[in-house]
């Protein structure tokens, strides 16, 4: 049989092998840390502490803004030294809480935890948002809302994006070969909430030892599938998955819920079991650090708030002077100009590049060779949304379905010419977006 | 630790080692056994037409965007490409000026008039093609071989006349520089297909709706062929510029429809139209006008076959 996955997409050489065989390594913090109040989709998190109270591991610092929202907690000891904006990793300015690390990680005394059987739904999705977690494969959407869907009951499959599809990352592989019995576990916690729904591991076919042990995992939870998908980018795009898996397809202006899905990623899932099964709150990921300019990539267990130059520093620093530095995955990550900024809820990877390719390639004259429609995984004409978009025709660009893009980035890859076609259709799909709304 | 200053730019940061340099190369060198064979053919009045096309096409290219101030883009192998196609497609017994101002007209006027690389409308080496043929009927459709002056294969076939189909697969016919040898043009188009520079949809759709044409129209010519008669067909997929336009000149990206259904739409045209044109035209040949026609309905085609997202039915 043909293994599951979607039309077009790309296979860049994904770098992997850097970090793949580099157990993670549990990092102590030693300068200050940064949490910004802001690393979710939504409202931003109030802080209710003050400048030089002495805070625990593991205390709540700031509340959820809102429904739409997550609290904060501290990930070391220490006092607080200050409540001020500070740069986040895209570039942005968000207020956030200093903590001056006094190095005893003296952690806060968590509620008791009452045994998954005796848990009603509602005391589930409290401890999910009481703890902080969010989705952590980037989009940073607070997990209890994603869970908390209109009509529960239509939910028919929860999908664990363990795709991770993006090259050089290998943080959820590492996750899956170290914690697999967590990930199932935050699985049997959703499915909880969900009575007629199934669970799904959605695994990229390189990872066959991870798919080996989840499969031994779960071969006797009748709720739970393990299936390999075929490697290829942006297989863990949230609508590739979920068509890989499910054969079900959503546009842009669906949610998974709409086609009775819901996709968590692998660590947001571990962060789940945590919350729930130990009580804990979201305080620490695993970040992988990679590229070609590390010295020892590897993958590592870190407190949020963290400085990621110290995190790089724990790789042994640079072996080559670096040309470019990305905040997550070389496909949809973003460029950070400084390493001076605190790891957040949604920093998968930090990519350290000896050259950047975007630089080294100059935008030429398209020659209409249609690899972008051929690589387009929204079955769009990439080229001409490009060409729409530097021409600011938003009609045009509306009425080819530039909104269906999900900035995955395969046409700028494939392009000949090297233009930067998602750039531009993602520069209009903005406009358009914030037009639209204001109809 | 050195601080800000990384470089910054919009994902995604990694790029395909692809390039249009390296593809027009790698058209260029599929051209190159359909050329050797044009020179073995023909002898050296070929080598030096194919020498002139291509050094008069990258030459224009060059002083043109060198007059108007523009970057030079003669390494790009877009030019040598146009002029080589242009060389394949000329007599070998035409004057070299006539190829040379060939390549005049077809960078700068089909090509660079409109913008350069990318805008022309119509392919540069056939518009070229089809200015010589107009301004210079005789010169340009007068055969010579082996020290005879005869008909093509072509016309003989159009007369209703008896052609060696064998001779025609292996090249050794009177026509243009390039068109003569399938075998050498399929040698280049399968390198081309294996290296993912052009695929089979349009030469394919070609190929195959004009033998189905030629099968079923040839009884209404004066060859009176069979339904489907396979030496018919085989000789008219032999003959004239047919291999050297479905795979070098039909699959030209700038010219053809970039979606996929819209690709199959223009292979039928083109089949359709050389049809028509070979068996009921007043010349035998009518691969040039049948590709520099499509070229015109690329726009019509590509609006009616835009394909639908995914999400909204494309994703299948």
């Amino acid at each position: 049989m043909a293994l599951l996955t979607f039309k077009g997409g790309i296979h860049p050489d994904d770098g992997k092998s850097l970090a793949k065989d580099k157990a993670i390594v549990e990092l102590k913090p030693q300068g200050n840390l940064v949490y910004l109040v802001s690393q979710h989709i939504g409202a931003p998190a109030s802080p209710i502490v003050e400048v030089g109270e002495r805070v625990l591991k593991g205390q709540k610092i700031a509340e959820a803004g809102g429904f739409v929202s997550a609290p904060v907690y501290a990930s070391v000891s220490g006092t607080v030294k200050a409540i001020e904006p500070h740069m986040n990793p895209t570039g942005a300015t968000v207020n956030s809480i200093v903590v001056e690390n006094d190095g005893e990680y003296e952690e806060a005394e968590y509620a008791p935890v009452k045994p998954l059987e005796e848990m009603t739904k509602e005391e589930i999705l409290g401890a999910i948002g009481e703890a902080g977690v969010v989705g952590m494969g980037g989009a940073g959407f607070p997990t209890k809302v994603k869970l908390s869907p209109k009509e529960p009951d239509k939910i028919e499959y929860i999908i664990a994006n363990c795709a991770e599809c993006e090259p050089y990352i290998t943080a959820d592989y590492r996750r899956m070969i170290e914690n697999p019995e967590k990930l199932v576990g935050g699985m049997r916690i959703v499915l909880k909430l969900f009575d007629n729904a199934k669970g799904i591991f959605g695994v990229e076919d390189n990872k066959p030892d991870c798919i080996a042990k989840l499969k031994d995992l779960t071969k006797d939870e009748p709720r739970m599938e393990v299936l390999p998908l075929k490697t290829k980018y942006p297989q863990g795009g949230e609508r590739q998955l979920i068509y890989a898996t499910t054969g079900r397809a959503i546009n842009s202006a669906m949610l998974p819920a709409d086609a009775g899905c819901v996709v968590d990623n692998v660590e947001t899932m571990i962060n789940i079991y945590r919350a729930v099964a130990e009580g804990k709150p979201s305080i620490e990921r695993v970040v992988t650090v990679s590229g070609d300019a590390v010295k020892s990539p590897g993958n590592f267990l870190v407190p949020f708030g963290m400085n990621q130059a110290e995190i790089v520093e724990a790789a042994g620093g640079f072996k080559t002077e670096p040309e470019k530095m990305i905040s997550g995955g070389p496909m949809m990550g973003f460029s950070m100009y400084t390493l001076d900024v605190p790891v957040t809820k949604t920093s998968s990877s930090i990519l350290c590049l000896t050259k950047d390719e975007v630089a080294a390639n100059e935008p030429t004259p398209c020659i209409n060779c249609g690899r972008c429609v051929d690589a387009c995984p929204s079955r769009l004409i990439p080229s001409r949304l490009a060409d729409y978009a530097e021409h600011h025709d938003e009609a045009q660009f509306t009425a080819h379905e530039g909104l269906e893009c999900m900035e995955c980035g395969s046409c700028s890859f494939v392009c000949p010419a090297k233009r930067q076609l998602k750039q531009a259709i993602g520069s209009m799909r903005k406009i358009a977006l914030a037009n639209r709304k204001k109809k | 630790m050195s601080e800000n200053k990384f470089k910054m730019s919009s994902s995604p940061h990694i790029r395909s080692k692809v390039t249009s340099s390296n593809i027009m190369l790698m058209v260029t060198i599929a051209l190159l056994p359909a050329s050797a064979f044009g020179v073995w053919n023909f002898g050296l009045p070929a080598l030096g037409m194919l020498v002139t096309t291509t050094l008069a096409a990258v030459l224009t290219e060059y002083i043109y965007e060198k007059l108007m101030h523009k970057k030079i883009t003669v390494n790009d192998f877009s030019a040598v490409v146009t002029g080589l196609l242009l060389g394949l497609n000329m007599p070998p017994t035409a004057p070299l000026w006539m190829g040379a101002l060939g390549s005049v007209f077809g960078i700068l006027v089909v090509k660079q008039l409109f913008g350069g690389l990318g805008q022309n409308f119509m392919n540069p080496a056939l518009g070229a093609r089809c200015f010589l043929l107009i301004s210079f009927t005789g010169q340009m459709t007068t055969f010579i071989y082996d020290g005879v002056s005869g008909p093509t294969p072509l016309a003989m076939l159009k007369d209703g006349q008896a052609v060696d189909s064998m001779n025609m697969l292996v090249g050794r016919i009177p026509g243009t520089i390039g068109e003569t040898s399938v075998i050498a043009i399929i040698i280049g188009a399968i390198f081309l297909i294996l290296m993912g520079v052009i695929d089979l949809r349009i030469p394919g759709t070609y190929i195959v709706t004009f033998a189905v044409f030629v099968g079923i129209f040839g009884q209404f010519t004066k060859a009176q062929a069979g339904l489907f008669d396979p030496q018919y067909i085989t000789s008219h997929l032999c003959g004239g510029g047919l291999m050297l336009g479905a795979w070098f000149m039909a699959t030209d990206y700038v010219t053809s429809p970039i979606t996929k259904k819209g690709q199959y739409v223009y292979g039928a045209l083109l089949g359709i139209l050389t049809g028509l044109f070979r068996l009921f035209g007043g010349s035998a040949e009518g691969v040039s006008y049948a590709i520099i026609i499509s070229n015109l309905l690329v726009p019509l085609i590509e609006r009616v076959t835009l394909p639908k997202p995914f999400g909204k039915g494309g994703e299948k």
